[in-house]
This record gives C-alpha cells, structure tokens and sequence, in this order.
C-alpha cells in the first residue's frame, strides 16, 4: 500500500485533494439519483433526490470526507478546522478506502441480483467514480500522525460522551439487526468500521477508550443500562430477541472460558461440554415430559446443580492434566469434548441407565419459572410488549452481569497475579510460594462452573436439548470469540461473541462459507492484531515481547486502578 | 552425624546434609554439606560451571537432589519450591526470571502470595478483610521497593527496567515472602562498580532485619568483604569452607580458582 501511495504522491503531487475532493462531493450527489430501477433490491434505491439505506451510508461517508478534507486544505483549514481535526488527513483516506467498500458492494450486489452492471442507473455510476476519485485523491494526501487528545473535560462531560457513544451502538445494533436485505446488513457493517477507524484516525476512539478505563465503573453500568433498553426497541418482535438472547449465552459462555484461556492462560477445546452438562441437568431435572427422573426441584437448585456438575467434571478432567505442561490440557479437553457428545449420544438405556434419550435428546422442556414469574408468557411493561425472548434477555443481563464482575473482580485480586504471574514464568511463580497447580485448577473449574451455570438456562430457552448443539465446533466458536475479541478483557469477548453469533443469524445464505470467512477472519487477525480488538494491555505486552516502544508507551497502563493508588 | 562445631547462641537455620545431584553421568553436585547460621551472610564461590546455582536448585526443591536432604529451622523441606518459599527460604535467579509484563509494584505483590489467604468468595465479595488484605499487600510491598531502592519506580513495567534495578526487583519479591533464609545467585551479574558497592550494602541492611543470606559471587573482592564465612566449590566438590581469611590463603582455591579466576569473572554474564 505504501508503495502504492508513494507513487500516487509523487504523480498526483498538490492534485490528489482537488480530485479527492471533487471524488466527495459527486458521492454526495449520487446518492440523490437513482442507483437501479429495481425497487425490490437493497432497500429500494429508485427514487430521486430521496437517499435510502446504503445511499445514507454513502452520504454520510461523503460529508465526512468533504469536513476532513477542509481541515487539511483551504480557506477552513488553517484556523477553525485544521486545529480541531489533526488527524483530518489520516480519516479522509480510511473515508476513501470505506467509500469505495461501501459504494461498490452495493454497486456489485445490482450487478449480481440483476444480471449484470447495465442495470445500474446513473446515480450508482456518479458515487461509484466518486468513490474511486476520493480513494485516489486521498493516497497522495500527506501523512498525517494520529493525534492523542488531552481535552480535560469535567467528568460528568466524559460520562455523557460514554453514555452517548454506547447509544450510537445501541442504535447501530438495533439498526443492523433489523437489515433484512443480507448485503445491505454487510453494507451497514463497513460502513460502521469505516466510520469507527475514521475516529480511531482523529483520536476520538483512542480518547473514549481512555475515559472508560478510567470510568470503568461508570461505563460498564451505563454499558449494562444499555443493554437493558434494546429489548424496548423491538416493539415485540421477538426475531431479534431470539438473536439477542442467543448472543447473550453465547457471551457468558465466552466470558467463562476467558477466565481459563485470557486469565489463567489454559488452552480449553473442549469447552461446550460443560455448557452441555449444565444444559442436560437442566433438561433431565426439568418438568420435560421426556426426562426419567421426576425430581423437579426449584429453578436455582437446578442452576446450582447444574453449575456443579460441570465444576466437578472440570476438576475431574483438570487434577491429572493441570500437572503437566500445557499442550497435554488441549488433548485431554479435546478429547473430553467429544467423550462428552457420544456419553449423551449413548445414554438411551440401551447400555446403562436411561438419561438422555440418545441422539433425540431431551425435547419440550418447559418455559422457567421462577417464584410466581413465567418465563414464556409475554409482558407488557410501560404499554411496550415484551415476548417470551425478552423475559430470557433480562434474565442472561443479570446473570452476565454476575460473569463479567466475577472476571473483573478475580482478573485484578491476588489470585488475578497469581494467574498473571503463571503466564509470565510458571517456574519462577512457584519459587516464590504461588500455588501454580490449584490456581489453574481453579481458573478451569470455575470457567467451568459459569458454563454449567448458563447451560441451565440454555436448556430452557432451547426448549430442546440434543447432543449435536455440543459439538468440536462450538468449542471452537467459543475459542474464536475469545481469541478475535480480546483475551482477558470483557469488552472484548462481548464483541467478538456479537460478531461471531451475529453474522451467520443474518448471513444465512452465506452459511456455506461460514468457517472459511471465520478461519480467514482470524488468520488475518492472527497476522495483524494478536491480542484481538479490544486487547488487554498486558495480553497486547506479552505477544509483543520485542516491542520496546510499546513497552513504554503502555506502562502507565497495565496495572489495574486499584491495585496501584498513588 | 555431623554436627561438627558446638552450635554457640546462633542456631542453624539451614542444614543440607550430603547432597547429590546428577545428570545422567555427570555428577553436578557431589555429597555437599552446607549450613547456614541466623543472621550469617555465606559465599558460595567456584569456577563457572562448577554446580553453585544446581546447590540452589537442590536447596529450593527446584530439582530433587538425587541423594541428600534438606532442612530449614530443624523441618524437613520437601523438593517442592511452593513449599520451600512457604518455610521461609527464598531466592533470585542468575539469569533474571521476573515477571516482566508486570509493573515493578505488582511482582513484588505476587511475593506476598504465600502469606496472603483471599480466595475467590472474598476475591468477588470483596469485604472489609479483603479489603485490609489487599491494602497490607500494598503497603508492605512499597515498602519492600523503598527498602531495595526502587520506590520511585513502582509502577515501571519490570522488563522497562534497568539491568542492576531488576536485580534489586528480584530481591524485594524474594523478601516480599518473609524468608528467613535469602539465596542469591549472583546478585550482582552485569552491575558497575558502584551498583555492586550499593548491593553489598543492600546485604548487609537484610542482615540487619534478621535475614541470613547465601550469595553466589563471582566477584572476589565483594565477598571477601561481605560473608561471614565462605563456601567453595569446585566440580560439584566442597573444596574448602571457612572465613575470608582462610578460603583467600588456601592453596588448592587459587589454584582451582583465582588462578583460572579473573577472566571468567570478567565474563561473568
Ligand atoms: N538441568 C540440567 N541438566 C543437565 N545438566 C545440568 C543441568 N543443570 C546444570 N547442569 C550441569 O551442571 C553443571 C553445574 O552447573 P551450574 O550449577 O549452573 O554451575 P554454576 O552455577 O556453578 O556455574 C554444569 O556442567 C551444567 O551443565
Ligand atoms: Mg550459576
């Protein structure tokens, strides 16, 4: 790319902003013509001077690009802009490399539902070139370095601008959810990634990621009130809920095998088994008309059972395995993943007891109930209707709110730097008194617990539970959520559980290609970001063990807020 | 058997009977006896390569000594380090093995580990123990970087720091376990000369908190002047033991030693 760019430069020379410029505006202007007479595809772009869905997006990205490019250049740019927007030069090009995703996806996905590129109307053709103009134009601008902000706002002023960008997710969740056109969903996506990294250039992401370290408390709070609204968005409709819900036990999973694999360092593969155990206590003592045992104690006796069970298979399979060195624990988890697949397969009474109805597992498992509170009734709150996959949605929060605090509060104790200290030097934490072995027992058998936790409520919100939902390859999701996340933070593996869960609901007619996007997916990760997106700094230090200039430049800010008063 | 010399006021603290050590066909250390007195500084001198650091790892439980015991305070130590650092013998390591993705402040936390009790309820909970807990950590462990002289760099990242300053690291996460017995294998590896002046203070100050101290040492001037008593060894042999005095007159340790001495001292790392 830099090489690319040098020459542009060096051809373009002072030219690349005038044509950068002019690429802008006849964006903006195309979005105002018809892109494609056709108004059944990609949320009708038919009519004139009326920018629907992806011709917004391209709007937006238009405009934004016109302001960074007069804070580089002009009669703006000395006083008002240019010193508003340092990095104005950096976001006008990742403006140019988006516009040209964001135009000609769309421009391609007409070519392909209508047969070919003679079906795009001329308004496509003037942002198409736009889009290419600004992208040209925009490489030769000069290098700008990306700004650190230093506003000292009152925090009260930083809280709003938490609370402020966590709506702007929100509401970009909501909207995302309800694409129904699968490329205009892929659209909306580059379209926010070009809008996110715009920021990143102008130093307004690195500012938010620095007031939220230092308001954690805040932003989790108003992260979780958040999260507390969507289902009020949704107006009853429980298609998204059903995702939502969904994202969310497959987020608490994620975060309980981000205590073994970003905390304690431990390679788990076999991690769904002990959602699964959960899920078939859950299922075997629930009031199923397909369970043999007709125990039915009440809900939360069944979560601590279930909980427990999974705890102890994880002590069972962690006492032999934890003693030796790490690559044994991912065998012995593997194959425990698959032991625990065909045990339920097999445990139809053909040979031993009759627990699980074999491969038919346990069906028609009844909605919760907890105290007089039944789960599948829908309810009406403040005249807005919430379904049966909301009443799930609130129940997941708290117990996710009880995960994340319980990773927080473990991440940064004394047990915390004991697991630190075990993926620093094992050796040398031993020598000085840790106790190696029963702190790793405990990262795994707690990381087990929590899924075991989760797998009762799944097993209710499923309604059915089969043996094929636990198999190698939702370890493996798992793995990937933590792994392109961030290991060892909870933002992190929020959002690489929302990614993961999220793309192939919406992607469905992609589900094809699915592993190989998400294989592609992390081997670009893999190349270029390690520690995942949201990375924790000490993760980010340790996969870099070269990099002096970061050593310093993080110092400040690895260790946790409290352990380090000054 | 062999309790040698009347034991005066001083206890001993350590008492290695015998020990052995093997690799294969090589005898890295061979039928040593070694105690330590309370409050006595030892030197453990000899040519590279001679078994002074495989002593060490005899000593932690950080290799099972193939034949030999050890015991500290009268008690057996198992050949467990966790336990060994748990009776109260502590160390550092020739080449540094700090956590270095940690900051200065939090490596010397993880050496109060052994003393600390928070689990996970309290961890989570986090009530007035935990909280007085953690806050004793803390303060103890600022301590323990003021003592070493490292106050100001607390909240440096441990691989950030200076060779001589992670040394000192070393030995404040080393005491950080409230050891009564400190060894230190060669404290002062890739110091200037008044780095090494400044260790053999830092010494003498542990001392002087009650602390008896082993220290593996190329450097023959700084132990000569520092042990009470000095040890050598040579091919995993105890060639001669005794005071400054006597090991520097002795004729097999200038021959075995400082006559081969000065150039690998030199190099010493
Ligand atoms: N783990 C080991 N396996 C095999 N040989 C070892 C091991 N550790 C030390 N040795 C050997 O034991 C001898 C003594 O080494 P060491 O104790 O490091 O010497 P010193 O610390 O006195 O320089 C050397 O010959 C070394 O190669
Ligand atoms: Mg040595």
């Amino acid at each position: 790319m830099s090489a690319i760019d040098s020459w542009l430069r060096r051809t373009l020379g002072r030219a690349g902003w005038p044509i950068a410029l002019a690429g802008a505006v006849l964006m903006a202007v195309g979005t105002f013509l018809s892109w494609t007479y056709d108004p059944n595809i990609v949320e009708n772009l038919t009519i004139y001077l009326y920018p629907a869905g992806p011709q917004v997006y391209t709007l937006i990205l238009a405009l934004l690009a016109v302001v960074m490019l007069l804070a580089v250049r002009g009669p703006l740019a000395t006083r008002p802009l240019g010193s508003l927007l340092p990095g104005g030069a950096g976001a006008a090009r990742t403006a140019g490399v988006f516009s040209v995703l964001v135009v000609w996806l769309i421009l391609v996905s007409i070519a392909v539902q209508l047969h070919g590129f003679v079906n795009i109307d001329p308004g496509g053709w003037v942002s198409g070139v736009g889009a290419l103009a600004l992208f040209v134009g925009s490489r030769a601008l000069p290098d700008s370095p990306r700004p650190v902000l230093d506003w000292r706002l009152p925090s009260a002023v930083q809280i709003i601008l938490i609370a402020v960008a966590l709506l702007l997710v929100l509401t970009a969740a909501a909207y995302a959810l309800n694409r129904s056109d699968a490329w205009v969903f892929i659209d909306f996506l580059l379209f926010l990634a070009g809008v996110v990294l715009m920021s990143r250039n102008l130093g307004i992401l690195g500012y938010l990621a620095d007031a939220t370290a230092r308001l954690r408390r805040v932003t989790l709070l108003a992260a979780f009130i958040v999260a507390f609204l969507f289902p009020f968005t949704q107006n009853g409709s429980d298609a998204n809920m059903s995702i939502a819900t969904q994202v969310l036990i497959f987020a608490t999973t994620a975060i309980g095998l981000n205590i073994v694999v970003g905390l304690a360092g431990l390679l788990d593969l076999g991690y769904i088994a002990f959602l699964g155990s959960g899920a078939y206590v859950g299922a075997i003592l629930s009031a199923s008309a397909f369970t043999h045992i007709h125990w039915h104690p009440p809900f939360l006796v069944v979560v601590l059972i279930g909980a427990c069970v999974a705890a102890c298979f994880g002590l069972i399979i962690g006492s032999p395995t934890l003693r030796v060195s790490g690559d044994y624990l991912a065998i012995v988890t593997l194959a425990f993943g698959e032991i625990f697949r065909l045990t339920m397969n097999n445990l139809d009474g053909s040979n031993g007891p009759d627990l699980t109805n074999g491969p038919n597992g346990i069906p028609a498992i009844p909605d919760l109930r907890i105290g007089g509170f039944d789960f599948g009734e829908p309810h009406t709150v403040l005249g807005i209707e919430l379904g049966r996959f909301a009443n799930y949605y609130f129940l997941l929060l708290v117990v996710i709110a009880f995960v994340v605090l319980a990773f927080a509060r473990m991440n940064d104790s004394r047990i915390g730097r004991g697991w630190v200290a075990i993926r620093e030097d094992e050796r040398a934490a031993e020598a000085m008194g840790v106790n190696t072995f029963s702190l790793k027992l405990l990262a795994f058998a707690g990381g087990a617990f929590l899924a075991g936790l989760a797998g009762t409520i799944k097993a209710h919100h499923d309604v059915s539970v089969t043996p094929d939902q636990y198999q190698f390859l939702e370890s493996a999701f798992l793995l990937s959520a933590v792994v392109l996340g961030g290991m060892g933070t909870v933002g992190g593996v929020l959002l690489g559980a929302v990614i993961l869960k999220l793309l192939p609901e919406k992607l469905r007619f992609f589900s094809d290609y699915r592993l190989l996007l998400f294989g592609l997916l992390l081997v670009v990760m893999m190349r270029f970001r390690p520690e995942g997106m949201l990375a924790s700094r000490r993760r980010q230090l340790e996969l870099h063990e070269e990099d002096e200039e970061l050593a310093e430049e993080l110092e400040g800010q690895v260790a946790d807020v409290e352990v380090a008063p000054r | 058997m062999t309790a040698t010399e009347p034991v005066t006021e001083t206890a001993t603290v350590l008492q290695a009977q015998s020990i052995t050590m093997r690799f294969g066909g090589l005898v890295a250390v061979n039928n040593v006896d070694f105690d330590v007195n309370d409050r006595e500084i030892v030197g453990l001198i000899g040519p590279n390569g001679a078994g002074k650091t495989t002593f060490f790892n005899c000593l932690t439980g950080m290799y099972r000594p193939t034949r030999g015991t050890v015991s500290y305070r009268g008690r057996r130590l198992p050949p467990q380090p966790r336990l060994v650092a748990r009776a109260g013998v502590a160390r550092t390591f020739q080449n540094i093995r700090l956590f270095g993705n940690m900051t200065a402040l939090e490596n010397v936390m993880v050496g109060r580990y052994c003393r600390t009790k928070s689990g996970v309820l309290t961890s989570i909970i986090r009530g007035p123990r935990y909280r007085r807990e953690e806050r004793e950590t803390v303060e103890r462990s600022r301590e323990l970087l003021d003592f070493v002289g490292l106050g100001r760099n607390a909240d440096h990242l441990a691989r950030n720091l200076p060779y001589g300053d992670q040394r000192r690291l070393e030995i404040a996460r080393a005491m950080a376990t409230d050891p009564g017995l400190l060894l230190l294998d060669e404290p002062t590896a890739g110091m200037n000369a008044q780095e090494t002046a400044q260790a053999s203070q830092l010494i003498f100050a542990i001392r002087e908190r009650g602390l008896a101290v082993v220290v593996i040492e190329h450097d023959m001037r700084f132990i000569f002047r520092l042990c009470d008593r000095i040890t050598c060894l040579v091919r995993g042999e105890k060639l001669v033991e005794g005071t400054a005095d006597v090991v520097q007159s002795d004729e097999r340790v200038i021959e075995a030693y400082l006559g081969t001495g000065p150039a690998k001292a030199e190099g010493g790392r």
